[in-house]
């Protein structure tokens, strides 16, 4: 579903280039649970940004469902995060003046979705992550693991193919961080792919797949059973 | 994005800073406040010139002694200077014009008046029993001049309210003897008190007939002519056949000028619609600054709101989007602020109007829609630079930034 080829990503800071990724060839199928990792400046976000069509590779293809999607333009690419892509940040990125109601309706707004709609499958939403009670409350009034799931819910509303979540659980408590794990597990028990990009190796070893990223490379994908 | 939506992100954007939001709403509603009250100020001066001209009486025709050029008001009009006098036979002779109703000459001079030893200066206006229609003045006691013949010098006075009050205080002045100058009138009636007035103010002059002035004063000149013809059609035809009968009389030269009412007012009236758009104009640069600190408090919110611009891309704003939302939000702002601004101006003009009862200072329906659609204009156009920088901006960079 998801093929990366030959994919390079240069910075430029000043006069000095900083490959943050090189040569990455990845193929990802339907369904998959990866979890990405590797030390600070490995090049694991700048991955996920690319997966995400946040940004662009400098040389190299993406395609995702068999589409060429990085020479996309910025409105066709927004139109492929808006209908295919989920995010879950560390710092969970709430709107702060919204409720937990509004922020998970946000992406339905964007997508021009009817009211009626949208309050149906938020109704929905909030039922699932068990989050009715606190529909109304804006994301202050809510607790981290709250917070997090608010998020989660956001980024699945759209019923995304693919999910992507930058260490979900970097901001949470343990027992928080493994209920946001649970519920994205249970998306890709659903048949979501699932992307994680994390530092915390027991989050990383409960993903079937495994990638570890060194200096801009990938220098080991390794493949689990389930479990 | 539907448009309703986006209305209401906005809205809970601009709601979300309540203090930014009420900065630009103030700058926006100070500008167009000015529009409306400088405009309600420039419109009521105009309206009370235009009031006060047509209390002097309509279907006037004046004629004044000396001749400019271009038929309105020039220096020569002002100063009276002729080849040949204005006399009170070139005045009655003006009756002779089929569309004239009746006609009023005025000598004007300045004398003593005393009653006993109470003295004062005053304007004496001379002048014939016409005047008090043509001038369209109320009477408050006694009568006006009972003479039949305007070239009989009767002992009779007219006093305006001020001057009897100076010089009788709470006597009854009706019927007394009083000096002006050298001669001695009777106070015949006192003119009902008027406040105010254009031209010469009615409550402090003396009124006695045209002859007895113009033998107080030495002289057989008129000050001018007022001339009122049968209606307000009859302007026209009043005021050729005025200019004839003088030419006719003066050896066919010209040496009069005849203006009517309507010239008069119709100059003021231009003046001061000038002064008005001038002002208007002023009032619209400040709406120009608000325009700018609109500018300032949007990139100031762009900076501000930079996360949440880069999740908004992430969950899949279009650029499109981005700009769509940051016009809409300084659209609202702008015309919030211009309503707030309206609401400001209109009760700056009530104000005025309490303080001034005289000046009808309402602003004109095409200064406020000036104002407010001036406002969003400029909240619209100054959020463009400020729009443009949020959609531009890089997601990546923009989520990291918190």
């Amino acid at each position: 579903m998801i093929e990366l080829t030959g994919v390079n990503r240069v910075f430029h800071l000043g006069d000095s280039e900083v490959h943050a990724l090189r040569d990455i060839d990845l193929q990802i199928a339907q369904g998959e649970y990866l979890s990405v990792m590797g030390p600070s400046g490995s090049g694991k976000s700048t991955l996920l940004n690319i997966l995400g069509l946040l940004d662009r590779p400098t040389t190299g293809h993406y395609s995702l469902n068999g589409r060429n999607v990085s020479d996309l333009s910025s409105d066709e690419q927004a139109q492929v995060r808006r209908e295919r892509i989920g995010f879950v940040f560390q710092v969970f990125h709430l709107v702060p003046r919204l409720t937990a109601a509004e922020n998970i309706a946000l992406p339905m707004v964007l997508a021009g979705i009817a009211a009626e709609e949208r309050e149906a499958r938020v109704r929905q939403a909030l039922a699932d992550y068990d989050l009715s009670h606190r529909a109304e409350h804006r994301p202050e009034q809510l607790s981290g693991g709250q917070r997090q799931r608010v998020a989660i819910a956001r980024a699945t509303i759209m019923r995304p193919v693919v999910i992507l979540a930058d260490e979900p659980t970097g901001n949470l408590d343990r027992a928080s961080g493994q209920e946001a794990m649970r519920l994205l597990e249970m998306l890709n028990a659903n048949g979501v792919t699932l992307i994680v990009v994390t530092h915390d190796p027991v989050i990383g070893e409960r993903a079937h797949r495994r990638l570890q990223m060194d200096d801009g490379r990938l220098v080991l994908d390794k493949r689990h059973e389930a479990g | 994005m539907k448009p309703v939506d986006a209305l209401r992100f906005a809205g809970r954007a601009a709601a979300g800073y309540p203090v930014r939001t009420a900065l630009m709403m103030l700058a926006m509603a100070i500008g167009v406040a000015a529009v409306v009250v400088l405009t309600a100020l420039g419109e009521g001066a105009r309206r009370y010139v235009v009031s006060e001209f047509s209390s002097l009486g309509s279907n006037l025709v004046i004629v004044l002694p000396g001749r400019s050029q271009t038929g309105g008001l020039g220096p020569s009009t002002m100063l009276g200077q002729s080849e040949r006098d204005l006399t009170l036979d070139d005045a009655l002779a003006l009756l002779r014009a089929g569309s004239v109703q009746r006609i009023a000459p005025i000598t004007v001079g300045v004398a003593e008046v005393s009653h006993r030893a109470l003295s004062r200066e005053a304007t004496v206006v001379g002048t014939t029993a016409g005047f008090i229609e043509v001038r369209r003045l109320q009477l408050s006691q006694g009568h006006f001049f009972s003479q039949k013949d305007p070239r009989s010098a009767v002992a009779e006075c007219v006093l305006g309210a001020l001057l009897r009050d100076e010089l009788f205080g709470p006597e009854p002045a009706l019927g007394r003897w009083l000096r002006i100058g050298d001669r001695r009138f009777r106070v015949v009636g006192v003119m009902a008190a008027s406040g105010q007035g254009l031209g010469f103010n009615t409550d402090e002059i003396v009124m006695v007939p045209v002859a007895a002035a113009q033998s107080m004063f030495n002289t057989n000149k008129l000050f001018r002519i007022l001339v009122e013809a049968k209606g307000r059609e009859a302007v026209d035809a009043a005021k050729n056949g005025v200019a004839a009968i003088i030419k006719e009389r003066h050896e066919n030269k010209e040496d009069v000028t005849v203006i009517t009412q309507d010239a008069v007012l119709g100059t003021f009236d231009r003046i001061l619609t000038a002064l008005t758009m001038a002002v208007a104009g002023i009032a619209a640069i400040s709406l120009a600054v608000a325009g700018i600190l609109v500018m300032n408090v949007m990139l100031v919110a762009v900076t501000q709101r930079t996360g949440e611009i880069g999740l908004l891309k992430a969950l899949g704003a279009s650029n499109g989007h981005i700009r769509l939302l940051f016009f809409t939000e300084a659209a609202l702002l702008s015309l919030a602020g211009a309503l707030l601004g309206l609401a400001l101006g209109e009760g700056g003009s009530a104000v005025l109007r309490q303080v001034y009862p005289a000046l009808p200072a309402y602003a004109p329906a095409w200064a406020s829609a000036a104002g407010v659609g001036i406002a969003l204009l400029t909240g619209i156009l100054f959020s463009i630079l400020p729009a443009r920088r949020a959609a531009g901006l890089d997601p990546v960079l923009a989520l990291s930034k918190r």
